[in-house]
């Protein structure tokens, strides 16, 4: 069986096969999810698309062409048609980006930080506070906003505060790098989530003296950036109407814009990543990471480079936080809870610790399982229920499963045993690191 | 001198008990004085009443608080203390032991009552026997999960036991929830009423109008956690098995050399870590009165941060870090609402924990009591 | 490796489109080009298919909940899903009558804006979805809202009390609950001149409704003299010592706590088993027989223990005590706070649909829907429900229960000490 489907990938993976595999997925997820925009499974087809295209062995240009035609054309359709599928793709942008960055900071600096969440937070809140209402609103009590408050910045201060929340959080990194640099492994895993939960609990607490933050009830309406010109996007109706088969709204433009906003950011964060990891700063990374004495000793800057994978790391949070603000239109401390920080870590270690690549699959895979796939399966076995549907062998009428086994509680129960059996049989990620690999290999052989 | 040492009453007995008393009253009496230094300080900002007099009005009851929720805490911090000796990693689903531990306490409890046995049964039985079911449970499902979970991941990096128990975590919580709404269609468990020890001991101290009151309870819970150290302490340093524990915490491939059963030695720490996390899960159900499948992540962090700040793999420093934690909670929880007139209340009183443990680890990279450790290869 | 991972995933894929495939029997049904519910449903072919026989099908029609499921505030979410649930079983007679195959789509937004907003926009994506019931958390609310807003979708909530909510003036958001600013002032009075209060305890849950409740009670408090011992929001769950003392120590007349039952009985128990001699004054958080369980005798002693809410307790609404024992007999254990206004909610979707159904000859659109919610005016279990220009009860009763239950089996001998109507504040300042 298992050479089986090694003989048939080799046949598979020579020759122009690669491409006509790719474009069958590319063109039948596209078909399929044109006739029926909910499908989950289309969705996932057109999905595997940018695997084959990572896999198989193809020119470049046309991985090109084929990745560009799914990102620049079918997917913004096809998402105006279903929004959700747009949400789906941002969120998993997010992620992969809070992923890519915790990636650094562990994966490649090898410090476990628990908090995460923190430098996104930030981000987010930075935005929040001043494109909102809430510069005027300091001395009022949470709640309860007065009469004819303004804006305090306008929306296109937005594109500049990408970059303070770049800077903000690299800052934070380095603020909360420099006291606890002495701490190491589980004690440094404490500290940081320590620090994590200490900006949440700042963020639900900063009503008072002035109100900063306005406490749990959260900050909104949070402004987003302003659209194209009307004229760019007339041009844009013009082509995308005809295709979607109805009006486009402004509205679904934002959705558009926030996926094309989203995919930058990813893609630059992917280029400074890749980047880092081949530069100096990368290999002293690895260095201290498997061994920080002989790291010393070789002359590399210890505390430098401790504080630069704090930075470097922060700062992809902080700019996903100050976009994820702009697209919510609204913040409050509940988005930023350890279980988030315990969530992207996940990602990152079921991705493959390490690797670029297996860190952004993570993200996605999570994300897909966690709004998606759980969900649909949810609402799948709840149709059941309400159906005259029996399970076959049997012979066990659905709607007398009991309430209290309804699937849609027990989404959390399902991830946790998928958790544990992956940690179990892939313990070093759905796409490991090279390096890893390598090691790995070395060990069977 | 010697000799007197090596006497099993003052090893298993004097000195622990010494040592816990140490720690108590040091711990209470530092933040005590530290508290009136700063009422002294802060005594400008309040105006409406004198701010030393009502810092040593609540005082005692601040530090009594303070002491039970640290033995609590200190009990669960040993179960994370004890696998992270033997497997160097954080057992993230000891949480969830622990909560399972309380809430098949308190069903065994609402079983007494359901049958009607409760009333006449004598309190401190029914307790006892709670925490003895709970002390099976727990230590059992702690090393089933040991097994599970854990055991097909010795000698992969350490993230991936790490994720393991995460997962775990969440399995934990939501199948604890599933049997619960199954059986009973209940989500929250709430500890039946019975007996004396809601009641109230008064002292009336010298200098104070108010008699200090001390709930029986809370008597008990301190009682039963310095119980259940002692036999801790007596199983570690006092027994074959302990010493065998210690063998495979310091050096696992010496200690398989001597012929130690490692996996056996680490089921028993597991069994043991989980048995305790269990009866701190009852002695906090006595405490919370109400549980329910989530409650055990709050305590459990909380648990996990004393045993990080008393020095992570270090028995004593987990019943330090413990007691510690329960009192900086409390003082700031109840002060620090009155030192700065409202402005920053008890909300704050978990920053000002973590804020507490930072500052010692800038100074003590390896918490109040851990050695400082080479970096392993 | 990568080879074989490959191949996993594709037969992963695989599995899923079966799955998929069979997963959404209703998907196929519909043709491709049928537009996703915009303004200009209602066809010819409609019309024509509603004069002939009524029993034939005429589609279905999904009514989604939101409400976290799974975590820590599922007790409370799953509640609200099993009460619309019920009601959904219970009156979706009417539309079934007509040829309508009603159904509910229960969807888990974890307590978390980010799924919350994934799973609106699915919903929205769902053109047979036409009204929901939703959320628990009002943090979930308010963003998703937004994406209910431009699709006009109808969601009434049964839980959040918020007055951002509905103060935004959206069509499409209602809510069968009162607002903080209105249960607050109603507390406050109450606790002013009924109970003859000197001073007030504060105490909130940190959480968005228990804050907002709290802020605005401790503005009426202010502004009637009362004197505010302190103000302090807790998330703490179990052990409440630390804040016990200093109320011990100061023994205020009342003390207010806005959250909910299962955190709130703990502190009520605790206070007075240390001591603490005065009144307990709770909302409507506090509607639930398990917090008699929790708080025991701590309930009726000493100056006993009042609590607001918008919903009659049993003794005053029979149909409630028909829907409790309903409820048990349906899902195994009595009905959670905010269950009776999910069932309240879902009534009302129900009642809404079948009025733009009926004007509409055929299956109406979203915005007919959301404009029918809007016209509303049904007896409720909660008490009358009819929305005004912004989605909120316009006058909202309250009622000040005095709880004489140490149990939870006599929750029921609660006694109604008095009922206040006050008028929604509307869109405000």
């Amino acid at each position: 069986m298992k050479t089986l489907f090694s003989d048939l990938y080799k046949k598979a993976n020579t020759g122009f096969w690669p491409i006509v595999i790719a474009f069958a997925f590319l063109i039948v997820g596209t078909i399929a999810l044109f006739q029926n925009p909910r499908s989950l499974g289309a969705f996932l087809l057109l999905m595997t698309t940018p695997l084959i295209l990572y896999f198989m062995n193809m020119p470049v240009k046309i991985k090109a062409l084929i990745g560009l035609l799914l990102i620049v054309i079918i997917l913004p359709v096809i998402g105006i048609k279903n929004i959700f599928l747009l949400e789906v793709i941002f969120q998993m942008a997010v992620f992969a980006a809070l992923a890519l960055g915790l990636n650094i900071v562990i994966g490649m600096a090898g410090l476990l930080d628990l908090g995460y969440v923190a430098f996104y937070a930030v981000g987010a809140y930075a935005w929040a506070i001043f494109g909102s209402k809430q510069m005027s609103l300091l001395y009022s009590i949470p709640g309860a906003a007065p009469a004819g408050a303004e804006f305090f910045l306008d929306s296109r201060w937005f594109w500049l505060f990408i970059f303070l929340g770049v800077g903000l959080a690299a800052l934070m990194g380095i603020l909360l790098g420099l006291p606890v640099l002495r701490v190491k492994g589980d004690y440094l895993a404490i500290v940081t989530l320590g620090f994590g939960e200490v900006i949440r609990v700042l963020a639900l607490n900063l009503d008072k003296p002035i109100n900063l933050t306005n406490g749990p009830q959260g900050i909104t309406p949070i402004q987003r950036p302003p659209l194209p010109p009307e004229g760019v996007l007339m041009f844009l109706r013009s082509f995308l109407e005809p295709l979607v088969g109805h009006e486009v709204s402004d509205a679904e433009f934002y959705n558009v814009m926030f996926y094309f906003l989203a995919l930058i950011i990813i893609a630059i964060v992917i280029v400074v990543a890749t980047r880092l990891e081949d530069s100096r700063i990368g290999r002293a990374w690895t260095a201290i990471r498997e061994d920080e004495t002989a790291a010393i000793a070789m002359g590399i800057p210890l505390v430098k480079m401790k504080l630069a994978a704090f930075a470097a790391g922060a700062s992809f949070a902080g700019a996903m936080g100050a976009l994820y603000a702009a697209n919510r239109t609204f913040v409050s401390p509940e988005t930023f809870s350890f279980q988030v920080s315990i969530g992207v870590l996940t990602m990152v270690i079921l991705g493959g610790l390490g690797s670029i690549p297996g860190v952004i699959f993570g993200a996605s895979a999570v994300t897909l399982l966690n709004i998606q796939i759980l969900q649909n399966f949810s609402l799948y076995l709840s149709d059941l229920r309400q159906s005259d549907a029996v399970i076959p062998i049997i012979n066990f009428a659905w709607k007398n499963l009991s309430n209290q086994l309804d699937p849609a509680k027990y989404q959390k129960l399902v991830f946790g045993l998928i958790l544990i059996l992956m940690m179990i049989f892939r313990p070093s990620g759905l796409i490991p690191a090279a390096r890893r690999q390598r090691e790995l290999g070395e060990e069977k052989e | 001198m010697k000799q007197f040492a090596a006497n099993p009453v003052y090893k298993f007995f004097l000195f622990p008990i010494g040592q816990i008393l140490l720690f108590a009253l040091g711990a209470s009496v530092i933040l005590s004085l530290a508290t009136i230094l700063l009422a002294y300080i802060f005594k400008f900002n309040v105006t409406d009443f004198d701010l030393v007099e009502r810092t040593l009005l609540i005082l005692p009851q601040v530090i009594i608080n303070g002491l039970t929720i640290g033995f609590v805490y200190s009990t669960i911090a040993l179960g994370y203390t004890m696998v992270y000796g033997v497997l160097e990693f954080i057992n993230f689903s000891h949480s969830e032991i622990f909560m399972v531990g309380g809430i098949v306490g308190i069903q065994l409890m609402a079983y007494f009552e359901h049958i009607g046995t409760l009333a006449t049964m004598n309190e401190y039985l029914v307790i006892s026997l709670a925490i003895l079911l709970a002390l099976v449970v727990s230590g059992s499902l702690a090393v089933t999960v040991e097994r599970v979970a854990y055991k097909p991941l010795r000698g992969a990096p350490k993230l991936v036991p790490l994720i393991s128990a995460i997962g775990m975590s969440f399995f934990l919580q939501d199948i604890v929830r599933l049997i619960l709404s199954l059986t009973t269609g209940e989500f929250n468990v709430i500890l039946p009423k019975f007996g004396t020890f809601d009641d109230f001991w008064k002292l009336a101290l010298p200098g104070m109008e108010d008699p200090l009151r001390i709930q029986i309870k809370s008597v008990l819970i301190v009682g039963v956690a310095v119980l259940m150290l002692l036999i801790l302490n007596f199983l570690v340093n006092g027994t074959k098995v302990g010493k065998a524990i210690r063998a495979v915490a310091q050096d696992r491939p010496s200690a398989s050399l001597m012929g130690i059963n490692v996996n056996q030695i680490i089921s028993i720490t597991f069994l043991i870590g989980g048995a305790l996390g269990g009866a701190a899960g009852v002695l906090f159900a006595l405490k919370a009165t109400k549980l329910d499948p989530f409650s055990g992540f709050f305590p459990g962090l909380k648990a996990f941060t004393s045993a990080v700040l008393g020095g992570i793999g270090n028995l004593t420093g987990a019943l330090l870090g413990g007691l510690v934690l329960g009192l900086l909670e409390s003082f700031s929880a109840s002060y620090l609402g009155i030192f700065t007139n409202g402005a920053f209340g008890a909300e704050y009183k978990d920053i000002f924990a973590f804020a507490v443990l930072i500052i010692v680890l800038i100074f003590r990279p390896s918490g109040l009591l851990g050695q400082t450790v080479g970096q392993k290869a | 490796m990568n080879k074989r991972l490959l191949a996993i995933l594709s037969l992963l894929v695989i599995a899923s489109m079966a799955l998929a495939a069979c997963g959404a029997p209703s998907a196929p049904e519909a043709p491709a080009e049928e537009p996703a519910a915009t303004e200009e449903a209602p066809a010819a072919t409609e019309e024509a298919a509603a004069t002939e026989e009524a029993a034939a099908s005429m589609g279905t029609i999904k009514i989604a909940t939101q409400s976290p499921l799974s975590g820590g505030q599922s007790l409370l979410g799953v509640a609200i899903k099993q009460g619309a649930e019920l009601a959904l079983e219970q009156l979706s007679g009417d539309l079934v009558a007509m040829g309508y195959d009603v159904q509910l789509a229960p969807y888990d937004d974890q307590a978390t804006p980010d799924v919350g907003v994934a799973n609106a926009k699915n919903i929205v994506a769902d053109s047979e979805i036409l009204c929901g019931v939703g959320h628990l958390n009002s943090g979930v609310m308010i963003p998703s809202s937004e994406e209910y807003h431009t699709a006009n979708i109808p969601f009434v909530s049964p839980a959040n009390t918020n007055p951002v909510v509905t103060t935004r003036g959206y069509l499409e958001v209602n809510r069968v609950v009162g607002r903080d600013d209105v249960q607050a002032p109603a507390a406050e009075e109450f606790a002013f001149t009924t109970l003859g209060a000197k001073s007030v305890y504060i105490i909130h849950d940190k959480t968005a409704y228990g804050q907002g409740v709290a802020e605005f009670f401790r503005a009426a408090a202010e502004e009637d003299g009362l004197e505010i011992v302190a103000f302090e929001g807790t998330e703490e769950q179990a052990n409440f010592d630390a804040i016990v003392t200093p109320v011990v120590a100061t023994q205020p007349d009342v003390v207010f706590f806005a959250g909910i039952y299962n955190q709130a009985g703990v502190f009520f128990k605790q206070a007075r088993d240390a001591g603490y001699e005065g009144t307990f004054l709770g909302t409507d958080g506090m509607d639930s027989s398990d917090l008699a369980d929790i708080a025991g005798d701590a309930l009726t002693t000493g100056g006993g223990m009042y609590y607001t809410t918008v919903a009659g307790p049993a003794a005053a609404y029979p149909a409630a005590a028909q829907f409790a024992a309903d409820y048990e007999a349906k899902f195994g254990s009595a009905p959670e706070a905010y269950a009776a206004q999910a069932y309240d909610s879902m009534n009302v979707c129900l009642t809404a649909i079948k009025a733009a159904a009926e004007a509409a000859g055929g299956t109406p659109t979203r915005l007919q829907v959301a404009e029918a919610v809007r016209q509303v005016n049904i007896e409720g279990l909660t008490g009358n429900v009819s929305f005004d220009e912004i989605g909120d009860l316009p006058t909202a009763q309250y009622f000040i229960i005095k709880v004489n239950a140490a149990a939870a089996a006599d929750w029921s001998t609660n006694e109604i000490i008095e009922v206040l109507e006050v008028a929604s504040p509307g869109k405000g300042e």
